[in-house]
């Protein structure tokens, strides 16, 4: 048997390298035992990239394991960590790489158990494909409509359905027929547009990296071919310039550039733009590289950007083209993963991080949430942020959950759409909020502190200070002093400043939440 | 069945190199903005090489915004300690040496001290200069593809205050957004290459003209065979045994350590294409060189990692 694998890898020269080659990163899914670690060891196998000493550590790995009666294990290629190897389950997303004459490709392999849910989306989140494996005797499981769902959450467009182990069902066409029509059918309701159904076998070899004799039935590509010439991906033409800025290059009193990775369109020197959030305009002057300087530069493309003007510009804010239409929100609907033990908890305060800018969040409105849950949520923003779709930007609408005391990653999101929609959203300089404080007034100063470290403004509307000017010829007309406040209040909320209403002033004078400090809620943070 | 492809990231279109490059540059910038006390540990080997290209265009024309540091063992080949001093110069950036003053002091040498040499001058010297430069971040030109426990390491690897690496505890990495948050004491293992591959790296030394140490060209070299594998013998602290003498042979090197633990394989590949030519099509991966590798078998760079060894 195993000298019949060996004789079954191609015996033609390796892949001819080139260092000109496109990447495809693809993801594979499958429960448990669906031959995923077989298969990925096959095609590391049959593309030729398995050297000998690893070779020969897969024979004796094989050996020990008792495996498969002396047959190369090659699942035990694509097993790493000893803590794993002893569960006997792989437990974490690992990276594996081949390619081919025409191709480099990055694997994304992640484990079948639901409770890795976190592990795959973490795949999911760079690749350019997944490839979705069940067990031709088994048909579709609930796990494959979950992984199916979890890929096309988080934008997967190109799935191929390999349904393995067609050797076990007697490479049956009837067979293979029924769970591709099995899953059309959930693939329709799922909104899945398009897969690609292949018959295989991982551990016979059947269509993985050559065509299957065994199922002469099949006239389709085997999953290397189609991995292979899977057609580059079209570049995102409609989309507009739009550049997060990642780190301030100051080389020089002279130079200050803003360096980043285009995330979406393209720009050419002299080109227009606009800061977001500030709004500011200014043209771009040079686009300045290691290796020179670029007259046009594309997504994808790190660069370092001189604008013609002096204009406060720093890590956190956008650089767009000046006709890009881009929302400032304070508010998104997001689609969320969980991944921490720890449950969602409403109104807690997270930090947030999307394209380079974090900010602090927290959710409003959210399905409860726990470890590998998957739910729609709105999330509160400490202030606009500029963000797209998901569906329209990987990079400026997927974005993290952290936690603030342990600093750990709690959720993968994706922006869904914007709620309510209303103008207001798109307001480039956002209203501050107006903000009533309950309990003890000494706190409205700690809370006007506060804001002022973070970078932004507020004022604190007492009693005292209508009276010295605006009120002072009230007298005891509280309802009049009331309005006065609130008309004070709105005014400055419409300049950016978020408005404190002290305590002593009439409620009515306030128009947003009111908040007790006496008892701060989790949610104290981010209202403020 | 038949729906067009929709539009997915705009990037897959740039050739796999650029795409490679693009993300390392990114996560410099990325780590460089959050952390407050970065460093990159420099070795001096091929990856260094590359690894240290890259800062260099993330952040030109700027230096790189952080120093370089080499954990000494006093035993690296004569010719890599021209390089690192050519390149400190003329990167201008500042180079810090670091030399575990306990391995110093008792005379820690390969000959002697099997894996305790390792051990001394390369796991605690680390855990010491990062200790001791108080760094929170250090960039380490390591590459999933090298080994099967690197397979599954994050791209930012969060260590412990006591240098330690919990496989179940790592975060998950979405898109290319890393989390760079942690907290006091705790530091991070950054790894630009992670997605790079030994194929990658020649092709791109190639391609941008890289300066590389002369040795991983072949050229007559004196050495001797010892346990498999032909070292090089580069200096006269080199213990020859009873009957040894030293060989001019043509060699190579894949992999540059401590000359005495570091194979040489036999090659007549002078020139960089001639070398990429052999690598690509070698049949032994690149880690079999290097003793230390061999020392307590299967699991045993996972055990060293989970101990601190970078
Ligand atoms: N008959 C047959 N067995 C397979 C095939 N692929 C995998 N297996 C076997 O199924 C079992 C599980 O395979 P493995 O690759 O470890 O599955 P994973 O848990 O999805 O990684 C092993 O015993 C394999 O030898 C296949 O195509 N045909």
């Amino acid at each position: 048997m195993a000298t019949a694998l060996h004789a079954a890898a191609p015996d033609e020269k390796g892949p001819a390298t080139s260092p000109d080659k496109t990447l495809l990163r693809f993801i594979t899914c499958g429960s448990v035992d669906d031959g995923k670690s077989t298969l990925i060891g096959r095609l590391l196998y049959d593309s030729k990239l398995l050297l000998d000493d690893q070779l020969a550590a897969l024979e004796a790995d094989s050996r020990r394991a008792g495996k498969a009666g002396g047959a190369l294990d090659f699942a035990s290629l694509v097993d790493g960590l000893a803590a794993e190897r002893e569960q006997g389950i792989t437990i974490d997303v690992a990276y594996r790489f081949f390619e081919t004459g025409r191709r480099k490709f990055v694997v994304a392999d992640t484990p079948g158990h639901e409770q890795y849910t976190r592990n795959m989306a973490t795949g999911a989140s760079a690749a350019d494909l997944a490839v979705i494996l069940v067990d031709a005797r088994h048909g579709i499981l609930p796990q494959t409509r979950r992984h199916s769902r979890i890929v096309h959450l988080l934008g997967i467009r190109r799935i191929v359905l390999a349904v393995n182990k067609m050797d076990l069902a007697g490479y049956d066409e009837a067979r293979f027929a029924a769970i591709v029509a099995d899953y059309a059918a959930f693939a329709a309701e799922a909104g899945i547009e398009d897969f690609t159904a292949i018959p295989m076998s991982g551990l016979a070899g059947d269509n993985v990296a050559r065509r299957s004799r065994r199922m002469g039935w099949y006239r389709g590509p085997s999953l290397l071919e189609y991995l292979e010439e899977v057609p580059g991906e079209p570049p995102a033409a409609d989309e507009a310039f739009r550049l997060p800025v990642q780190w301030v290059n100051r080389a020089g009193a002279d130079f200050r550039g803003y360096a980043g990775t285009v995330a979406s369109g393209r720009l050419r020197v002299g080109d227009p733009v606009r800061i977001l959030p500030s709004g500011a305009r200014t043209r771009v002057a040079r686009i300045v590289t290691f290796d020179g300087d670029l007259a046009e530069a594309a997504a994808g493309q790190p660069v370092t950007l001189l604008l013609a003007d002096h204009i406060d510009c720093s890590r956190g804010d956008m650089i767009v083209a000046d006709d890009a239409e881009t929302p400032l929100v304070e508010q998104v609907e997001a689609d969320l993963i969980w991944m921490a033990h720890e449950p969602l908890v409403p109104g807690r305060s997270y930090w947030l991080k999307l394209g380079t800018l974090t900010v602090a969040a927290s959710a409003a409105r959210a399905e409860p949430l726990g470890l590998n849950d998957i739910g729609r949520a709105t999330i509160l923003l400490d202030r606009p942020v500029p963000a797209l779709p998901y569906r329209r930007s990987r990079r400026l609408g997927g974005f993290i959950l952290i936690d603030r005391a342990t600093n750990a990653t709690l959720a993968a999101g994706m922006v869904a759409g914007f709620p309510s929609g209303g103008p207001e959203n798109r307001l480039e300089r956002p209203g501050g909020r107006i903000i009533r404080l309950a309990g003890d007034p000494a706190r409205a100063r700690q809370a006007h502190e506060r804001l002022r470290a973070r970078g932004r403004t507020s004022f604190v509307l007492d009693r005292a200070s209508l009276l010295t000017e605006l009120a002072s010829d009230v007298g005891a007309d509280e309802a009049e002093l009331a309005r006065r406040g609130a008309a004070v209040a709105r005014l400055l909320s419409r300049a950016g400043v978020t408005v404190l209403i002290a305590p002593d002033l009439p409620a009515t004078a306030a128009l947003g939440p009111e908040l007790d400090l006496s008892d701060p809620p989790e949610s104290w943070d981010w209202i403020i | 069945m038949n729906a067009p492809f929709a539009p997915a990231p705009a990037n897959a279109r740039l050739s796999h190199l650029a795409r490679l490059e693009a993300e390392s540059i990114h996560i410099f910038r990325e780590v460089a903005a959050e952390a407050d006390n970065p460093v990159m540990l420099y070795s001096i080997g091929k990856d260094s090489a590359v690894m240290l290209h890259l800062a260099r265009k993330a952040f030109h024309p700027a230096p790189p915004p952080f120093p370089l540091l080499h954990v000494d063992t006093t035993w690296k080949f004569r010719a890599m300690y021209e390089m690192r001093d050519r390149m400190a110069r003329e990167c201008g950036m500042e180079l810090i040496v670091h030399r575990n003053p306990d391995a110093l002091a008792r005379g820690i040498n390969p000959f002697d001290h099997g894996p305790l040499h390792t051990d001394l001058w390369k796991t605690q010297g680390l855990k010491q200069a990062i200790d001791r430069h108080g760094f929170d971040a250090a960039f380490g030109g390591a590459r999933r593809d090298e080994e099967k426990s690197r397979a599954k390491e994050r791209v930012l690897s969060f260590r412990s205050a006591s240098h330690r690496w919990d496989p179940r505890n790592q975060r998950p990495e979405l898109w290319d957004l890393y989390n760079v948050r942690k907290g006091r004491g705790e530091s991070i293992r950054v790894f630009p290459l992670s997605n790079w591959t030994e194929a990658d790296i020649w092709h791109y030394i190639a391609a941008q003209g890289i300066a590389i140490v002369p040795l991983y060209l072949a050229a007559p070299r004196p050495t001797v065979t010892r346990d498999g594998l032909i070292l090089m013998v580069d200096d006269e602290r080199f213990r020859l045994r009873p009957g040894e003498r030293p060989i001019e042979r043509w060699v190579r090197f894949r992999t540059l350590g401590c000359y005495p633990l570091t194979g040489a394989i036999e090659s007549r590949a002078e020139a960089l294409d001639q070398v990429i030519r052999e690598t690509l099509t070698a049949t032994t991966s690149e880690r079999q060189g290097r003793a230390i590798d061999r020392e307590g078998g299967a699991a045993s760079m996972e055990k060293k990692k989970q101990e601190g060894y970078f």
